[in-house]
């Protein structure tokens, strides 16, 4: 099923009420560098396009650029980066977000209970420590709590290295906002926010796939 | 979906029995000794090939035979090609319900399938409820009914079973019998054709006799109609289920056994959480959760006092309830603490666990218990120890000094006693509205011990281990939650 560029899959999430870091779209370099005058560098550089759904792996992403000189060079090299197989393709310019905890959530429907919310512990450990959660969608706040407690890795909530605890009404207007989407957009069969990164106790994606019905 | 009308199931006026046979054997003349052997007080109607003589009851050739309105639910226990015919004739008897013991249908082959799906059309038109096929029978001790192709017949009580295998129907039934803690009806849904769990558990949720539903599930036909209808039954009633097709080769074996697809477990065990639904690990664990909804009080909170005669499992049960999730140690009040320390040596812990240090007179067990179970700090109470007196009691007994020497006048002492605990604990439960729960090994280890036998007398669990009794606990206090949501 067809899946939707990280600008526009940013845009839903967040308008459905989820934390995103600020971002801004460019389609050259010099664009680039005038929308991101109001962003606070360092910044983050992406390709992005519909269908380009994993950057890492083609080595789509520039990170801690200190400057627009520097973001001019990392918006032309990603743009050249583009093939025709991506079709249209724009850079994705966003604040750097800095915490130690990652977190991961998303909406995947399943084949015999429909939509389903998942909150998780995030990071390159995801897949191996497999702390996850899952809720049907729409969620209650009392589910989103409840799907919260639930998680095996408690203390990574609590304060953590000198950061403040997560701010659980945060993550949980994040979860209940997941689980609206089916409703606002039916033709979402699934989201993936990874990672939420914790800042300052609140989550921010700061990075959004959506997956839609072909 | 409306409520199906379980009734003539579980409280038939009479039972017709298809395939009724002498030879000891067959199901038809096992189903028929059980309802008879269990003291079913409503009419019998055996139906075989030939009349005689079955167990003092007149074999009838034909259900026309069965007098208008005797009879409410029917029995099958023969094979497909004579099903169709016995519904209609027994529809037009007066028959509402319809239990089809036998195989043969949709878990057996395609044609089997085709003929499943003209009984339950067949059924519907007549208004007959249909259950099964390919069960293993109904069991309602209010009705005292035992229509099963197999053993046991359970204690009564207010536990409702709903099984989609029969076999853990009946491993319900022997934890029920085993500790006293009893049934209230029991199904096992077969292939589920027209009836399902999900109906069973609905119907019971309005059922006067039951007040909690236990039940085994493995395919899931509509994940999302089931979770609606799950939450529904538990704002009424709490539910115990124990899921089959748990991890992945569990997950393939259910799908060779009933032929649906198990969904992901994470989901089910999200969607159970949601739905307020008390997921069991295990046959022990699910009959455990059930017995514990059936009697004890649901507490206002998870602050535990736990009390001990001895050090060491308080410090064990201490650790399971710092590491349950809805469960923490009551903090003693300072009222509290004073009127301990005056009904205690001075050597008690001080502290919850209350340990009472091997200090207790006559009455200290049930007079500590009042004063920590009516604190307003507390809102269930575990008690250990219990039992030590009485298995002292029967190595005495059992031995070469007895009765001589003083021994029949502390065996006496020591069973008394034990039974005061376990009357005390029942009673003060009652009566200040919290749950308290007395575990002992000697629960699995010595059945007969006189505070086992005691605690089972007052109707309640004894549970084997300490930890069974947190787990319980907490799910009394985490479905508290859930429906204080």
């Amino acid at each position: 099923m067809p899946t939707l560029s990280e600008s526009r899959s940013r845009e839903i999430v967040r308008a459905a009420g989820v934390a995103v870091s600020e971002f801004v779209t460019a389609s050259s370099a010099d664009e680039a560098v005038s929308a991101a005058a109001d962003l606070t560098y360092p910044l983050v550089a992406k390709l992005c396009g519909d269908r380009i759904a994993h950057k890492t792996e083609r080595g789509l992403i520039r990170l801690r650029i200190a400057d627009s000189a520097a973001l001019s060079v990392a918006c032309d090299e990603l743009l050249a980066a583009a093939t025709p197989e991506d079709g249209e393709v724009e850079v994705l310019i966003s604040t750097m977000v800095d915490g130690n905890r990652e977190l991961i959530a998303g909406l995947a429907t399943d084949e015999q209970f429909g939509p389903t919310v998942m909150i998780g512990v995030g990071g390159i450990l995801a897949e191996a420590i497999e702390d996850v959660v899952f809720r049907l969608a729409p969620l209650s706040d009392f589910d989103a709590d409840d799907m919260v407690e639930h998680l095996s890795s408690q203390k990574l909530l609590d304060e953590f290295r000198g950061e403040p605890a997560v701010d659980r009404a945060s993550l949980r207007s994040t979860l209940v906002a997941l689980g609206t989407l089916v409703d606002t957009n039916p033709e979402i069969v699934s989201v993936d926010l990874n990672p939420l990164i914790v800042v300052d106790g609140v989550p921010v994606a700061v990075d959004a796939l959506v997956e839609v019905r072909s | 979906m409306s409520l199906k009308d379980l009734d003539p199931l579980f409280n038939p006026r009479g039972v017709i029995v298809t395939g009724a046979s002498t030879h000891p054997g067959k199901f038809g003349f096992v189903s028929v000794h059980n309802i008879l052997r269990c003291g079913y007080e409503g009419n019998v109607f055996p139906i075989g090939r030939e009349a005689g003589d079955l167990l003092g009851l007149d074999v009838l050739t034909s259900i026309d035979q069965v007098p208008e309105g005797q009879a409410d639910l029917i029995f099958i226990c023969t094979p497909p090609p004579l099903n169709e015919d016995f519904l209609r004739a027994a529809a037009r008897r007066g028959v509402r319900a319809a239990f089809v013991a036998a195989g043969g249908y949709g878990e057996a082959d395609e044609e089997g399938a085709e003929a499943e799906r003209r009984l339950v059309a067949l059924a519907s038109e007549l208004g007959i409820v249909l259950a099964g096929p390919n069960g293993q029978g109904v069991v309602s001790p209010p009705a005292s009914l035992c229509a099963q192709i197999v053993a046991p017949y359970p204690p009564a009580g207010t536990i409702g079973v709903a099984s989609q295998s029969g076999n853990f129907v009946s491993s319900f039934l022997n934890y029920a019998g085993h500790n006293n803690v009893g049934i209230s009806r029991a199904v096992s849904a077969g292939n589920a054709a027209a009836t399902s769990v999900i109906d069973y558990l609905e119907w019971f949720a309005q059922d006067d006799a039951t007040n909690v539903g236990l039940a085994y599930l493995e395919g899931i036909e509509d994940g999302r109609d089931l979770f609606e209808r799950l939450r529904q039954v538990s704002a009424t009633m709490p539910v115990v289920i124990l899921k089959g097709g748990r991890s992945a080769s569990g997950a393939r074996a259910a799908a060779s056994h009933t032929g649906a697809l198990a969904s992901d477990d994470k989901i089910f065990e999200g969607m159970a959480a949601q739905a307020g639904v008390i997921r069991a690990d295990g046959v022990q664990d699910a009959y455990e959760a059930a017995a514990t909804f059936a009697t004890q009080p649901l507490p206002d909170g998870g602050r535990v006092a736990v009390l001990t005669t001895v050090g060491g499992w308080g410090v064990m049960t201490a650790d399971a309830i710092a590491r349950s999730r809805s469960l923490e140690l009551a903090e003693l009040s300072t009222d509290l603490y004073a009127a301990l320390d005056e009904k205690l040596p001075p050597r008690w812990s001080k502290n919850n666990p209350i340990d009472l240090a091997g200090g207790e007179t006559r009455d200290t067990i049930v007079e500590v218990l009042e004063l920590v179970a009516a604190d307003e700090g507390v809102d269930a109470v575990i008690m250990l120890g219990m039992g030590i007196q009485a298995n002292q009691a029967a190595l005495m007994r059992s031995g070469q000094f007895y009765p001589d020497h003083g021994l029949e006048r502390i065996v006496d002492f020591h069973e008394r006693q034990e039974v005061r605990y376990a009357e005390a604990a029942a009673e003060t439960s009652r009566r200040v509205d919290k749950p308290i729960l007395i575990a002992t090994e000697l629960a699995t280890t010595a059945p007969t011990n006189a505070a086992v036998a005691a605690v089972s007398a007052t109707g309640r669990l004894c549970y084997p281990a300490a930890e069974h009794a947190v787990r319980a606990l907490d799910r009394l206090a985490r479905y508290r939650h859930w429906l204080d949501r």
